[in-house]
């Protein structure tokens, strides 16, 4: 019998196929993926009622971008794991996003093994 | 150098900066490479556009629009690659604005932070149009992957 998973996973993202694209790149046996969110709003609204240990969060969305997600999130629960995905290739993005409260930072695009090696390192295995 | 050749100059290596991101972008995301033809100033004309067309506005430090425009067939082919089943506008509307969110957001690396992208919009149909900036000088960046043919468009004051 397989061991129950560890992490619950959110995804938050506003492009649907990038969503669906880290659902089924995901494969990390720890990590089971309990929903997703379009933007930052839905985000917490989800919170409240999946409990996710980790997410995946893209920056630029409509209505409240993933800087004020993070935020917001840790603010709530500071042992939260987020991985921000982001197409936001300069520097100070990603020092922006650990400062906020963010675990890690993947660049899009991304192969599914980045994707994995950075969900791998979020959950410190 | 004269002011001229200096202009000309950083066309040539900021425009170098979105072929790159090109390049990346179907090495990784589809795992095909794509090859891009000669970029060129489309003077004097607006640029062609294909059947689904993803357009970031740019703000701050340097103003205008980039956008990927792209023939249905190929985005379909493309969510193939990526082991997507749903072929539906929607979903063809959404990678297109995603390609364009990317290769515009990838360029930070290089423009810097203060280089700011919107959130996408995206046009269906060959008889959109755009507003572009006065006195801007749109570049075209021709896109071959597999036999279909796409562009990116680069119009920054």
């Amino acid at each position: 019998m397989s061991e129950p998973a560890r992490h619950r996973l959110m995804v938050v993202d506003d492009s649907n196929v990038i969503r669906r694209r880290i659902e089924r790149g995901q494969n990390l046996p720890g990590i089971e993926f309990v929903g997703a969110a379009r933007n930052g709003r839905e985000a917490l609204e989800m919170h409240e009622r999946l409990h996710p240990t980790i997410v995946t969060m893209d920056l630029t969305m409509p209505e409240m971008d993933g800087g004020e997600c993070v935020a917001r999130l840790v603010e709530r629960d500071p042992k939260i794991l987020i991985l921000v995905i982001s197409a936001l290739a300069d520097k100070l993005t990603a020092i922006d996003a650990i400062e906020k409260g963010a675990s890690g930072f993947l660049c899009k695009p991304f192969t599914d093994r980045q994707l994995n090696n950075a969900l791998l390192k979020l959950i410190g295995e | 150098m004269t002011a001229e050749r200096r202009t000309v100059v950083k066309t040539e290596s900021e425009v170098g900066v979105f072929i790159e991101g090109v390049l990346n972008y179907f090495g990784t995301t589809v795992q095909q490479q794509a090859e891009c033809g000669t970029p060129y100033l489309a003077l004097g004309r607006t640029p062609e556009i294909s059947d689904y067309t993803g357009m970031i506005r740019i703000s701050g430090k340097r103003e205008g629009l980039v956008f990927f425009t792209a023939p249905k067939s190929m985005l379909c082919v493309m969510l193939m690659r990526m082991q997507e089943t749903d072929m539906s506008h929607d979903n063809l509307c959404d990678l297109v604005g995603e390609i364009a969110n990317t290769l515009s957001g990838n360029a930070r690396r290089d423009f810097g932070h203060q280089f700011n992208i919107s959130v996408p919009a995206v046009v269906h149909g060959r008889n959109s149009s755009f507003d572009y900036p006065a006195n801007s000088r749109p570049i075209v960046i021709p896109i071959e992957w597999r036999k279909y043919h796409a562009r990116l468009v680069v119009c920054l004051n």
